[in-house]
C-alpha cells in the first residue's frame, strides 16, 4: 500500500483488565524519534474492551494521536478479530512505519498484517532508527542465535514493520496528555473468529512465571543439581522480590517447566536484575538475558563464560553464597 | 487426517563460533539439522498418527539439494512421503516470498498427492532467522486460522484442539480444520527414529518440485519479491566482565556483592 502520512504507528497491546502492556508505552520512546525524523506524527492503536486505562497512560507518555477500537469481541485475543481490525485502521491512516511489540501475541498477529498488506516485517528487534541514506527506518535484530546483528530496510513498502523486544527501550517521563482521541468503530462478527478458548490450565502450584514483565529474576542452570536445588534459587528470587529463571539445561534435565527457561528457546528477558546461578553462559542462553540492565553472576567455575557478559561476578558454590546473600536482601 | 509438516533445515547455532581476528561467524563445520522446533511439529503429528494409523505425513522443506538430508531424517521419524522445493529463483526470498512459495507448493503436493491437507505444522521459528513469522504469513496467504505457541494438537472430527503455551500455563484452544498451527519445545522429548525407518528413509526417493514446474509470479518470489533487504550485518560487541567477587568465605563473598550492589545503586 501507499503511505499517505510521514507518522509512525505504534501497537499498544492490552492487558485483559484493559491497561496497557509496558512495551507499548516502551515503544513510544523510540517512536517518537523515528516519528520526529520521518517529520510525522507519533500515532497510537490500542485494540481492546474498556481500555480507557490504556488511553489515559498512553497519553501521558506523549502520543500525538491515539485510534482506539473497542468491543467484546476484543476483550480476549484472538488473531482473526485482532487481525481484522488492525488492517482496517493501518489502511484507513496509511502510516509510513509500524511499531509492535514482539510479544507472543504481537508475533502472532503482525505477520498476517504485514502479509495481507504486501509490505515488510522485520522480527524481534532490538534497535530501531533512520538510516541517513535512505530516509527509511533501519531497524537492528539478532539472528543466528544472538551471534550475529543485522539492520534490515523496508525500502519500496508501506508501513515499514517490525516487531520489537519487550525490555529494550525504557518508558519515558510522564507528560502533559495532548494527543486527539479518535475512536474507530470497528467490529468482527463472533462467525469470523475462527479460534475459541476452552480451558485455561494454570501452572502446577498456581503461581504465574511473568518473565517478562519481571524486574528481577534469579535463574538456575546446571550447576542447581536437582529439582531441589531451585528451593535455593527461589529462596533469593524471595529475598529480592523476583521471580524463578532457568537455563535450557535445567529445563531439558527435568528440573523446572519450560515456561521459566530464559533463551534463545525460551523465553527473552531484559530485567533491572538478572542473577545467573549455575549457568555457564552458552550463547543460547546469553541471547535471552543480554539485554538485562545489570547481570549478576554465581558460578563455581571461575572460567565460565557467563563471567564475561556479568557486571558482577560471584566465584563460588551456588549453595554456599545464596543463603547469606538472601539474608542480606531480608534484613 | 492429512499433515503438511513445513521444515527448515538449519545450521546448528549452538556450534557457530566467531572468528576472533575477522570478527564474523565461521560458519565452516558447522553441522546442519532439523530445526528443532520443525522436529517439536513433526513429533506433534505423529502423535495425532499414533492415535489415527491413517492418517497422512507429507513433510515438505524449501532449500538447497543437500536439504534432502533434512527431509529423509524427518522420513526416518515419522513422515510417510517427503518434498523439497529448490530452485535460484527461490533463493533471496525474505518470509513473505517464502511463505508464498511454499504455500503455492502445498497446493501443488496437493494435486500430486490427490489429497487435501487438514493441517499445516510449522515449528514456531527457525533457529537461524528466529522471525517466527513464516508460518502465520503462510496462513495469511491461504486464508486460513493459525495457533501459534502450540505444545500439542489433538483431532476431534473436524476441528483441532491444540495446547498452546501461555504465560503461567496452558491455554486449550479449538480452530476448524484446516488450520495452521506452529509449534514450540513440549514437556516432552520427541521420538527417535528406528534403525528400520532409518535404512527405509536413508532409500526414500524425494521428489523435487523446480521453479520451473512450479511457475510463480517473479515479482513474488526471491530477492525481487522480497520486501525487506539486510543492509549490513555486525557481530555483537561482547561485553566485558565487570567486577568479579572471591573472598575467604562464601559469606564475605555474598556481603561483599550486597554493599557492591547498594554502593552502585542497583538496589
Amino acid at each position: 500500500m501507499e503511505a499517505k502520512t510521514k507518522d509512525l504507528m505504534v501497537f499498544v497491546e492490552t492487558n485483559e483488565d484493559g491497561t496497557a502492556k509496558n512495551v507499548g508505552l516502551e515503544l513510544l520512546t523510540p517512536g517518537r524519534e523515528v516519528a520526529d525524523k520521518q517529520g510525522g506524527a507519533l500515532s497510537a492503536v490500542i485494540i481492546g474492551n474498556n481500555v480507557q486505562a490504556a488511553v489515559d497512560a498512553v497519553n501521558a507518555h506523549g502520543a500525538d494521536q491515539i485510534i482506539v477500537v473497542e468491543g467484546e469481541e476484543y476483550a480476549h485475543y484472538t488473531t482473526d478479530a485482532y487481525r481484522k481490525a488492525l488492517i482496517a485502521v493501518v489502511e484507513k491512516y496509511a502510516p509510513t512505519s509500524m511499531m509492535i511489540g514482539a510479544t507472543n501475541n504481537g508475533r502472532d498477529l503482525a505477520p498476517r498484517v504485514s502479509c495481507f498488506l504486501k509490505t515488510g516485517l522485520t522480527a524481534d528487534c532490538t534497535g530501531v532508527d533512520i538510516d541517513e541514506a535512505t530516509g527509511k527506518v533501519a531497524w537492528t535484530r539478532p539472528t543466528f542465535g544472538g551471534n550475529l546483528m543485522a539492520t534490515i530496510l523496508c525500502p519500496d513498502s508501506f508501513p515499514q514493520m517490525g516487531t520489537v523486544r519487550p525490555g529494550v527501550f525504557k518508558k519515558g517521563e510522564e507528560v502533559a496528555p495532548h494527543a486527539e482521541i479518535i475512536k474507530e468503530d470497528i467490529h468482527v462478527d463472533p462467525s469470523e473468529i475462527r479460534t475459541t478458548v476452552i480451558e485455561v490450565i494454570k501452572e502446577e502450584g498456581g503461581e504465574s512465571v511473568d518473565l517478562e514483565g519481571a524486574d528481577v529474576i534469579v535463574s538456575g542452570g546446571r550447576g542447581v543439581g536437582g529439582p531441589e536445588g531451585f528451593e535455593t534459587i527461589k529462596l533469593l528470587a524471595d529475598a529480592m522480590g523476583g521471580v524463578v529463571g532457568s537455563s535450557r539445561a535445567a529445563v531439558d534435565a527435568g528440573w523446572i517447566s519450560h515456561a521459566h527457561q530464559v533463551g534463545q528457546t525460551g523465553k527473552t528477558v531484559a530485567p533491572k536484575i538478572y542473577v545467573a546461578c549455575g549457568i555457564s553462559g552458552a550463547i543460547q542462553h546469553v541471547a535471552g538475558m543480554s539485554g538485562s540492565d545489570t547481570i549478576i553472576a554465581i558460578n563455581k567455575d571461575a572460567d565460565a563464560p557467563i563471567f564475561d557478559i556479568a557486571d558482577y561476578g560471584v566465584v563460588g558454590n551456588l549453595f554456599d553464597v545464596i543463603p547469606p546473600l538472601a539474608a542480606e536482601f531480608n534484613k | 487426517m492429512n499433515i503438511l509438516v513445513c521444515v527448515k533445515q538449519v545450521p546448528d547455532t549452538n556450534e557457530i563460533k566467531i572468528d576472533p581476528v575477522k570478527n564474523t561467524l565461521i560458519r565452516q563445520g558447522v553441522p546442519s539439522i532439523v530445526n528443532p522446533f520443525d522436529g517439536y511439529a513433526l513429533e506433534a503429528a505423529a502423535r495425532i498418527k499414533d492415535k489415527d494409523p491413517d492418517t497422512r505425513i507429507v513433510v515438505m522443506s524449501m532449500g538447497p539439494e543437500q536439504a534432502k538430508a533434512a527431509l529423509k531424517e524427518c522420513v526416518a521419524i515419522a513422515a510417510d512421503q517427503a518434498y523439497l522445493i529448490s530452485g535460484r529463483k527461490f533463493g533471496g526470498s525474505d518470509t513473505l516470498a517464502t511463505s508464498y512459495i511454499i504455500s503455492e507448493a502445498a497446493k501443488m503436493i496437493e494435486e500430486k498427492e490427490g489429497i487435501k491437507f487438514d493441517a499445516f505444522f510449522f515449528g514456531k521459528q527457525a533457529i537461524d532467522g528466529d522471525t517466527a513469522q513464516t508460518g502465520p504469513e503462510f496462513a495469511e496467504h491461504l486464508g486460513l486460522p493459525q495457533i501459534t505457541y502450540g505444545l500439542e494438537a489433538f483431532v476431534e472430527g473436524d476441528t483441532i484442539k491444540v495446547n498452546k503455551e501461555v504465560d503461567g500455563g496452558i491455554e486449550v484452544l479449538s480452530a476448524p480444520l484446516p488450520c495452521v498451527v506452529t509449534f514450540t519445545k513440549p514437556a516432552f522429548d520427541p521420538r527417535f527414529p528406528t534403525i528400520k525407518r532409518k535404512l527405509a528413509a536413508n532409500k526414500a526417493k524425494i521428489p523435487v518440485i523446480s521453479d520451473e514446474e512450479l511457475v510463480l509470479d517473479e515479482t513474488k518470489i526471491g530477492l525481487n519479491g522480497s520486501p525487506t533487504r539486510v543492509k549490513k550485518t555486525h557481530v555483537p560487541q561482547k561485553k566485558t566482565g565487570g567486577m568479579k567477587i572471591q573472598e575467604e568465605t562464601a559469606e564475605d563473598s555474598a556481603k561483599k556483592l550486597y554493599d557492591a550492589l547498594s554502593n552502585a545503586g542497583v538496589l
